[in-house]
Order: structure tokens, then C-alpha cells, then sequence
């Protein structure tokens, strides 16, 4: 008996380490999904990752409605900076990727240069919409030699600027929104009035951070960033981002800044707080501050004119991994989400200003006003402000070099740990580095 | 089936699988004793080769190829990658930054168990409850611990500031600095690790016989003096694995100081609290995504915390002992 008991346990042990080794093999076996196409007639599910606030809740829904045959499984991401490494990771990992990624333009711009892990939408039936959208968004997401379009544009981001009506009234300042409007033709009209906010003495700053003017000066005022049209490093001859950045520490030397790091949990209170009085905001960043000011703030923002002209601050893309298994699908996906209906449901419900003609067109965003904004007449606003875009040409790396390696170096010089000088030399070592590494 | 085997005889066994013969069962007896030990921990030595050794070895090869996320595999480059990076000042800000952050955390937590964990040896009322207790920050999540410390030590509307300004002082910008931001990142490590150093130092600290302190205090020992006498250079070989398995803890260091700058892997706007295991990710996941110069920052890392756990070693048996002479 004691011999086959013995038996039984070094059998059991044996099987036991083959079942671990087995087990550890069934963990990498790739789950395949029924239906691979979508034109199987089957139900498929399709994945979509997004980040940020894009208002896909609702146009999801709609897609859905209208697509019985497609499930969607919509996968909030967190900020840009949680999904640009994993989803690096998943591409080069060749799995794991969702079918439909948001990227936002400057992820974007790294992958038309490395464009292989995704999907030609040319091939997927995209040629036949090029009017639907704004040109200068489509042909952006066009690879150096035209013949790859890798995403379709979800919304673009002309500037204006978001008020606290309460603060200014606070300061003696007028509140109406075409009022404020007249206070700032120019960016010195804006230093010129945050002064005199200033001598109010209230607890409240004129701007939230230095770092905020860099994107809208220089979408106004220039053509380029970091990058020249050849791709070659320009940050430190570039002249208007050396003036951006001096705008910006002048503003923080005169105290008008509130030194907060942008997406940081000090930054997000600081909108509860009623800590700054303005803020540069393209349409998708009406979202981002409903969201943090919360329902207390509803009527206390308003919308006025942003100081210096038309210019573009972000908006994003829709693209396919090349991985994904239901391309068809997905595709439809994303000309449902960036085409009319997409574009309004997502206006209607985050914001941001779709880069669709037709939504544009649409009653329901050009006569659309905003009621968290004092119902501000956002549709005519935004979709003014649209016309007057100018396309910049930002580059490969650019969302690194802005994120990682300049704005650290200007947050230093905005909070007083270099000077200045010093600021600018290390945000110009520190990107012309990032650039050729 | 004992009788089964005897009527088959030794010669048909061999044949039968069912019932084996007395020379097989030997045999198979022998080969248990003999191997059976190996199978038992064979479950350990498959997943370290799979999750450990793999990754170190595959680390070493992509360390000397240019090799990133995006652009895929472009070839050798011999040790290109470890001069890179060895040439960086940005590397040595890390390095710095790691082995600060190590000294004021570990040092004050292991004295810190240490005392906690001599207070625990004590009898008191409920005292295995309160013995679990100090292991509860252990079990917390350490993202939930990280949010929380982060809005803590959060530069304007955190609860450590009110404090500071409720007594009377300046607030404190605390991830404007160095020192402020080692600080807060310390007391995070610190709040998690120094109930489980302690019940290990306990753990040690109940095998020390009764008789020794009994016949200490009859000498006249302070409990002063017992503590430093008797129990520390007891428990030295528990000090020495409490200090190689913090050394090799800090020197990874990544979520404390992650979550503390609201997830960004830069670690403060110059640097001030990057450590090299963030250093790591933010080469190999961001920016370029350069996997080869970030594999070769790994295995810098492997080899610094080889060095330095030795020196620990080392330094701390030596000083230990010196209690006893």
C-alpha cells in the first residue's frame, strides 16, 4: 500500500509540474475572436480606446443603434501619457491593441513616420470621404509619401479663451462676453489687463500657468514648433517659440501665473478654487473644465475671444491597428465617430469641435451654446474661430519634446528654480537631445 | 495487490504495467527518494526561468542592439548603449536621486522596526491583534497609498501643509524640492515597510532565551544596555537579511515616487525624485521609446544593487558584531 501511495504522489507531482508548464502555456494562447470580419453576419465586439474627454459615450450608443451587428467596448484610457506607452508596448507586442485608438496629434505624427503597425485606411474605403472633412485635418494624417492615410480626424481645436465671470466682476472688470473680448486684441492687452487684476488683490491669479501660453502664441503666430518641415530640429533658432516662452515667464515674474503644473492633482482643485481667472481653451478643453470645476462653478465661466488671433491647440485622430481582426468594423466605427452624427453627439456631450463639414454645418453645433459656460454661444464661437485655422507642422516627437522635455524646464524657471536664461537653455538642451536620441 | 505481486513473479513484471514487480518498485522507490525532492521545488525553478532568468538574459542581448518600441530591431551595436547612457549627466541625477532616497528611508525605517519591534515583544493585552496590526500598511494597496500621500503631501490644498501652517510655519512646495519631495516620498515607504521589518525582527527577537536578559538585569543591565547587548547582535543575521532585501526594494523604487508626482515618470520638473527604475521606463516606454538604451540601464541597476547589497552586507555584519566585543 505505502509503495503505491508513494507512487500516486510523485505521479501527482509529475502531473502537477506538466499542468503548471501547460497552464503557463494556455496564458499566451491568443483568444480569437468568432466572426472576423463583420460581414460574416455574426455579432462582433470591437474595442476602442480613448483618452482624455472626446464625449464618445452617446455617439457610441447611436453607432450601436444604427449597427446592430457591432458591439463596441469602449476602454477609457486616462491622459495621453498612460496610453503612449502602452499602447507602444501593444503595437510592438503585435497584440493587445484595441481595433479603433484615439491618438492625439502629436502621437499621431510619431506613427506616420513608423506607420507600420496600422492599417491603410485608403484601403478600408476612406478615399471617398476626403470632403466630409476639414482639409488641412485630412491631409494631415497622411504618411511623408500620400499614399498611406493612417487616421480620420475626431476634432480640431481652435483657440479662444475661458473667463471666471465672478472673478472679474471680483476685480471691477467688465464680465459681458463680448466685452471681455475688446479687453485683449493682443497678447499685451492681456499682460496689461492681468495687471490690473492683479492690484485687486484678490486670492485668485490671472493665469494658471506659464506653460498655458506656448500652445496657443505658437499655433497663432508660426508654421512650425520644434520641427522644420524637413523634420530637422529648429527649437532653438525657431524665433516665436523663444518669444512664447518669454511671454510666459514674464507673465510668471509679474506674478500672474499660478505655478501649477498642468494635469496635476493641485491643478484639477485649483479649478475648484476658483485659484485662476483665465485659461486658453480650445473646444475639447470645455469639457476638461466642467469636469474638474464641477456643477458649484455651472454659470461662472464664460467664453470670450482669445488674445492674438485664430490657432489651433490640438484635437485627435481615429486610427486601426494593423493587428486588429475586425478592420471592417472598426472602420465603420470610425467614420461613424468623426463623421455628422459622431461629431454632434460628442460636441453635445464633451465639447470638443468636430472636424466634420457637415456637423459643422449643422444647426446644432453652429447655433449651439454651452449652459456650464453662462450659455455662451460656443457653436458660433468655435466654428468662427475654425475658419481662420492655420495648419502647424509639428513633427515626429513632438508631444515628447513638449511634455518631457520643455515644459518641466519652463515649470522650473516658472517656479523659480533657474532663472529665466537658464530654464531656456536646459528646455532647449533637453528637447534637441530627445530629438536626435 | 501486495499478494498480486508476489504470484506474478520478478519476471513477468516487467511486461505488466499494472502491477509492477518488487525490483521495479524498488527502483521506482529509489528514484523517488533520489528525485522526487527536485520535482517538489521544480515549480519555483520554472517560473523563475520563464519570469526571471529569461528576462535577464533577453535584457543583456537587447542592451547591445539598437533596438526601440516604434522602429523595431536595427542591429548590434556592441556596448554604444552602456557609454550613452554612462555619459549622460541625466543618469548620474538618477543614481544620486535613488541612492538619496534609499538612505533616508531605510536607515530611520529599520531603527524604526527595530524599536517597534521590541515594544511588540513586551506582553501586553491583545497582543496578536496588535502584532497583525502593524502589518496592515503592508497589505495596502500601494497605489491607494501613493494617491493618498500624494494629495497628503499635495502643494496647496494638502493636509501636511495645513499642519505646518496651523503651528505656524511656511507651507511647503514639496515637489519643488530635493529635500521636501525625499521627505514626503520617505515617509511612503517608510509607512509600508516598517511593520513587516518588524515582525520579522520579532520573529528573531522570540527565539532569544529568557535566561539571558534574566541574568543580564541581575548583573545590573539597563534595558538600554540589554537591547543593544543582547538582542541586536542576536538578531544580526535578521538585520542582514532586512537590510539585502530593503537595498535591493529601494534601488527599485518606482511606484512611491511615481504616483507622488501624479504619474508623471519625470520625477519632479528638474528630475529632483526620478529614480533609475523610472529612468528605465520613461527611456524604454516614452519619449524614444529605446529599448535597447533602456535595457542597458536595467542591467546597470542589476549590477549597482549586486555592489551595494554586498557592501551592505558587509558593512552591517561588521558593525553588528562590533556590539558583542
Amino acid at each position: 500500500m505505502s509503495f503505491t501511495s508513494r507512487r500516486v504522489r510523485s505521479v501527482a507531482a509529475a502531473a502537477l509540474t506538466v499542468g503548471l508548464a501547460l497552464g503557463m502555456g494556455a496564458c499566451s494562447a491568443k483568444k480569437d475572436n468568432a466572426g472576423s470580419d463583420g460581414s460574416t453576419g455574426g455579432p462582433v465586439t470591437i474595442s476602442l480606446s480613448y483618452f482624455g474627454t472626446p464625449g464618445f459615450t452617446q455617439a457610441v450608443k447611436d453607432f450601436e443603434a444604427a449597427n446592430p451587428n457591432i458591439k463596441v467596448d469602449i476602454k477609457n484610457e486616462g491622459q495621453t501619457k498612460d496610453f503612449v506607452p502602452k499602447l507602444a508596448q501593444q503595437l510592438s507586442a503585435g497584440s493587445g491593441a484595441s481595433d479603433v485608438v484615439m491618438l492625439e496629434e502629436g502621437m499621431l505624427l510619431q506613427y506616420l513616420k513608423d506607420n507600420k503597425p496600422f492599417a491603410n485606411l485608403l484601403d478600408l474605403g476612406a478615399s471617398s470621404l476626403e470632403s466630409e472633412y476639414l482639409p488641412f485635418k485630412w491631409k494631415n494624417a497622411f504618411t511623408a509619401d500620400g499614399k498611406k492615410l493612417v487616421g480620420l480626424g475626431t476634432d480640431v481645436g481652435p483657440l479662444a479663451m475661458c473667463y471666471r465671470s465672478d472673478l472679474f466682476q471680483q476685480a471691477g472688470l467688465p464680465t459681458d462676453r463680448d466685452a471681455v473680448s475688446k479687453l485683449w486684441p493682443t497678447w499685451d492687452d492681456y499682460v496689461k489687463q492681468g495687471e490690473v487684476f492683479k492690484s485687486k488683490n484678490l486670492k485668485a491669479t490671472w493665469l494658471d500657468s506659464a506653460t498655458s501660453v506656448m500652445q496657443p502664441y505658437i499655433m497663432q503666430n508660426s508654421d512650425t514648433w520644434f520641427y522644420d518641415k524637413s523634420d530637422k530640429y529648429i527649437g532653438d533658432t525657431n524665433p516665436v517659440v523663444k518669444k512664447a516662452y518669454d511671454l510666459g515667464l514674464d507673465m510668471a515674474s509679474k506674478g500672474l501665473t499660478s505655478k501649477l503644473a498642468r494635469w496635476s492633482t493641485d491643478w484639477d482643485a485649483a479649478f475648484k478654487n476658483a485659484a485662476f481667472a483665465t485659461v486658453p481653451c480650445p473646444p475639447w478643453y470645455t469639457g476638461v473644465i466642467k469636469e474638474r470645476a464641477g456643477d458649484a462653478a455651472k454659470g461662472k465661466w464664460d467664453i470670450a475671444t482669445i488674445p492674438g488671433g485664430g490657432g489651433n491647440w490640438g484635437g485627435s485622430y481615429l486610427a486601426i491597428p494593423e493587428q486588429s481582426k475586425n478592420k471592417k468594423a472598426a472602420f465603420e466605427l470610425i467614420k461613424f465617430l468623426t463623421g455628422k452624427q459622431g461629431g454632434i453627439d460628442a460636441f453635445k456631450e464633451a465639447g470638443p469641435l468636430p472636424s466634420s463639414q457637415s456637423a459643422l454645418a449643422d444647426p446644432q453645433i453652429a447655433g449651439a451654446t454651452n449652459d456650464y459656460f453662462n450659455n455662451a454661444p460656443v457653436g458660433k464661437i468655435y466654428v468662427d474661430a475654425a475658419k481662420t485655422l492655420k495648419p502647424i507642422y509639428l513633427g515626429p516627437k513632438h508631444q515628447a519634446l513638449w511634455e518631457n522635455a520643455f515644459e518641466p524646464a519652463m515649470q522650473a524657471a516658472e517656479q523659480g528654480k533657474l532663472t529665466a536664461q537658464a530654464g531656456w537653455d536646459k528646455a532647449i538642451k533637453d528637447s534637441k537631445a530627445l530629438a536626435e536620441g | 495487490m501486495t499478494t498480486n505481486v508476489e504470484v506474478s513473479g520478478p519476471r513477468h513484471g516487467r511486461r505488466d504495467p499494472v502491477s509492477p514487480t518488487p525490483r521495479r518498485s524498488l527502483r521506482l522507490g529509489r528514484l523517488d527518494i533520489k528525485y522526487s525532492p527536485y520535482l517538489f521545488v521544480a515549480p519555483f525553478f520554472l517560473l523563475f526561468a520563464v519570469f526571471g532568468a529569461y528576462p535577464l538574459v533577453y535584457t543583456a542581448v537587447l542592451s547591445l542592439r539598437k533596438n526601440t518600441l516604434t522602429g523595431g530591431d536595427q542591429g548590434f551595436v556592441g556596448f554604444e548603449n552602456y557609454t550613452k547612457v554612462l555619459t549622460d549627466e541625466h543618469f548620474w541625477t538618477v543614481i544620486g536621486n535613488t541612492f538619496g532616497l534609499f538612505i533616508i528611508s531605510t536607515v530611520p525605517q529599520l531603527i524604526f522596526a527595530l524599536m517597534v519591534a521590541s515594544w511588540l515583544n513586551k506582553k501586553m493585552r491583545a497582543r496578536t491583534a496588535i502584532r497583525m496590526g502593524v502589518l496592515i500598511p503592508n497589505i495596502t494597496s500601494v497605489a491607494a497609498v501613493g494617491i493618498v500621500f500624494g494629495l497628503i503631501f499635495a502643494d496647496r490644498y494638502g493636509l501636511a501643509n495645513w499642519l505646518l501652517q496651523s503651528v505656524g510655519l511656511d507651507a511647503v512646495e514639496w515637489r519643488n524640492h530635493r529635500w521636501s519631495s525625499w521627505t514626503a516620498i520617505a515617509f511612503m515607504v517608510d509607512w509600508r515597510w516598517t511593520g513587516y521589518n518588524a515582525l520579522i525582527y520579532l520573529a528573531a527577537m522570540q527565539a532569544i532565551p529568557k535566561e539571558l536578559y534574566e541574568s543580564a538585569s541581575l548583573d545590573g543591565a539597563s534595558a538600554v544596555r540589554r537591547f543593544w547587548r543582547i538582542t541586536v547582535p542576536l538578531i544580526q543575521p535578521t538585520i542582514l537579511f532586512t537590510v539585502i532585501i530593503s537595498t535591493i526594494g529601494g534601488m527599485q523604487l518606482f511606484t512611491e515616487p511615481l504616483l507622488f508626482n501624479y504619474g508623471r515618470i519625470q520625477g519632479g520638473s528638474l528630475n529632483e525624485f526620478q529614480t533609475v527604475a523610472m529612468y528605465i521606463y520613461e527611456t524604454t516606454f516614452t519619449n524614444n521609446f529605446n529599448v535597447g538604451r533602456g535595457s542597458a540601464i536595467s542591467w546597470l541597476l542589476f549590477l549597482i544593487i549586486l555592489v551595494f547589497a554586498l557592501i551592505n552586507f558587509l558593512l552591517v555584519r561588521r558593525s553588528v558584531r562590533g556590539q558583542t566585543q
